[in-house]
């Protein structure tokens, strides 16, 4: 079969509440990033439910990435997925979908890192080169460099993930998750709005962070009533940023690098970004952040990382194509940094 | 009386710059914590004067348990600044790659006596990395950077404090981290005895499961 002449991989994820498919060519253009976001009724993700969703949302979001890029099928030249880390449900979807579109398209299969993803898509899309990442989202907070071979965890949280923290808190408050507006965005808007500092818990142990107990201390507060909410959301939004902050250029001052990279879903928070590229400037580096349709978890990324390790040599063959739920970033070999 | 001359940057840190400098014909580092633009001021204000109130009287704790720690000269709480000993040395982190097997489990071996001795007088050091520990020309390990200390005998904190120490050999010396780990902890156990230290190792092990996609979950 004759393919193409751009070579294309169409990238599959679903590690949490989110079904997405990207196509990326060869040379690292990003041609569709279609995605479908599962909104939980009450609470937060149900595994079984959000795969449920993803299973569901599949033909629809593959349909619209492929018209998207002006792809047909037989044009692509590799499939990339979310191997881990993520939810286990959610997780065996997405790859299902992955090893049934390989299969049946008789090409080869990459399985990738979803931390790996978030840090290169914020490279190819800001054009740094060797950052230190702060990577915060609703399922991951860390800080990572590259150090011979991998990325490795400078720091990182010892509970819950910052996105985590911020969406218990919204969800708490009463505020509602819609289509487009994440929880975090709608806390950001109230957060603007607030005037008066609170004293919370601010835990930072060597460079990890702990925020578990700053989520209780903030919804204690809010069940008592005797704060405004606007000045709640204002308090843990400072002190937890400038936590996820201090650790950032901790690792920033202990690497000696010359750029910053802010990705992941949080990445989007304005004041977050404003912080982070206060240190950057401190330390005479570069602020990037990755633009806001690659913050939150998309496809797009995963067939872009799918490109760069099927072009070092890696692939991953359906019978090892098993999923990871606990493929922790610092475990991953990356042959295209040199 | 107080004039501290002639300073020069060596280290400007995230938590805090480091200058070397003389006072009274001695040389001393002046650790400043300037304030962070990017947080609001009232908790700039209480993070640096915290630490800086702090920092001092745990070198001193720690000192009095046996851990070399450089002597505090002075502390002025309104600029937020300490001035205290040059450790002359090299630090840990750059020594330990660069020695044999043998005297990298020695030295691991009597990081984790320094952290036990410390652990046993209740001060948590809260920073355990290889750039916080100084092996002066005498010989002697001194631990600096205790600015995210406390006083705390809880199992707990010793448990976080020791994993930190862990993932701080994890991210700078992987090639070697586990042995060095493994001596550290051996060292810990020879002052505390096996019992305590027993204690203090499940709960780092309770702390692993803790954290988001590590193997250790799977044991929960």
């Amino acid at each position: 079969m004759k393919k193409s002449d751009v070579l294309c991989c169409l990238g599959v994820e679903s590690t949490a509440d989110d079904f997405g498919v990207g196509i990326a060519t060869f040379k690292g253009e990003i041609l569709a990033n279609a995605s479908s976001g599962y909104v939980p009724e009450e609470g937060g993700i149900h595994p079984r439910e959000a795969a449920r969703h993803h299973a569901e949302a599949a033909d629809k979001v593959l349909g619209e990435a492929l018209s998207k890029a002006g792809t047909k099928p037989t044009d692509l030249a590799l499939i990339a997925f979310a191997q881990g880390p993520g939810l286990g449900p959610c997780l065996r979807t997405g790859a299902t979908v992955a090893r049934a579109l390989a299969s049946y398209l008789d090409v080869p299969l990459v399985g990738v890192n979803h931390s790996v993803a978030h840090i290169e898509i914020g490279k190819l899309e800001t054009g740094a080169v060797d950052p230190v990442t702060l990577y915060v989202s609703g399922g991951n907070t860390l800080v990572s460099a590259f150090d011979s071979g991998r990325y490795r965890v400078f720091g990182e949280t010892l509970d819950i993930a910052l996105g985590n923290c911020l969406d218990v808190f919204a969800r708490t408050a009463g505020l509602k998750q819609k289509r487009g507006m994440p929880l975090g965005a709608a806390l950001e808007q109230l957060a603007a709005n607030g005037e008066k500092l609170i004293s919370l818990p601010y835990v930072v142990k060597g460079m990890d962070i702990s925020l578990s107990g700053l989520l209780t201390a903030a919804t204690t507060l809010l069940r008592k009533g005797e704060c405004r909410l606007e000045d709640l959301c204002y308090s843990l939004q400072e002190h937890a940023f400038s936590m996820v902050t201090e650790v950032t250029e901790r690792a920033l001052a202990h690497t000696e690098k010359k750029e910053v990279l802010l990705t992941g879903g949080v990445a989007a928070n304005r004041r977050l970004q404003e912080m982070l590229s206060s240190i950057a400037e401190e330390h005479d580096a570069k602020f990037n952040v990755v633009p806001r349709q690659f913050a939150t978890d998309n496809g797009a990324m995963i067939a872009w990382t799918g490109v760069l390790a099927y072009t070092h040599g890696l692939v991953t063959p359906v019978e090892e194509s098993f999923v990871k739920l606990r493929w922790r970033l610092e475990k991953v070999d990356v042959p295209w940094i040199k | 009386m107080d004039k501290v001359d002639s300073q020069k940057l060596l280290k400007k840190g995230a938590e805090a710059s480091l200058f070397l400098a003389s006072w009274h014909g001695r040389r001393v580092i002046v650790k400043a914590r300037f304030p962070k633009k990017y947080r609001p001021a009232e908790l700039d204000a209480k993070i640096r004067s915290y630490r800086t109130a702090h920092e001092p009287q745990l070198m001193h704790e720690a000192k009095l348990a046996g851990v070399p720690t450089p002597t505090i000269f002075l502390v002025d709480m309104k600029n937020a600044v300490i001035t205290m000993e040059f450790v002359e040395g090299k630090q840990v982190k750059q020594v330990l790659p660069h020695v044999s097997k043998k005297a990298q489990q020695e030295l691991c071996g009597r990081i984790g006596v320094l952290i036990g001795k410390m652990h046993r007088r209740g001060v948590i050091h809260g920073d355990l990395t290889t750039s916080n520990m100084i092996l002066s020309g005498e010989g002697k390990i001194f631990l600096v950077d205790f600015g995210l200390g406390e006083k705390n005998s809880e199992l707990e904190a010793r448990g976080v404090d020791l994993h930190l120490m862990k993932r701080a050999l994890q991210s700078t010396h992987y090639q070697f981290a586990e042995e060095c780990f493994r001596n550290v902890l051996r060292g810990y156990s020879e002052v505390l005895g096996g019992e305590d230290a027993g204690k203090v190792f499940e709960k780092i092990r309770e702390i692993e499961r803790r954290g988001r996609y590590v193997d250790e979950r799977k044991q929960a």
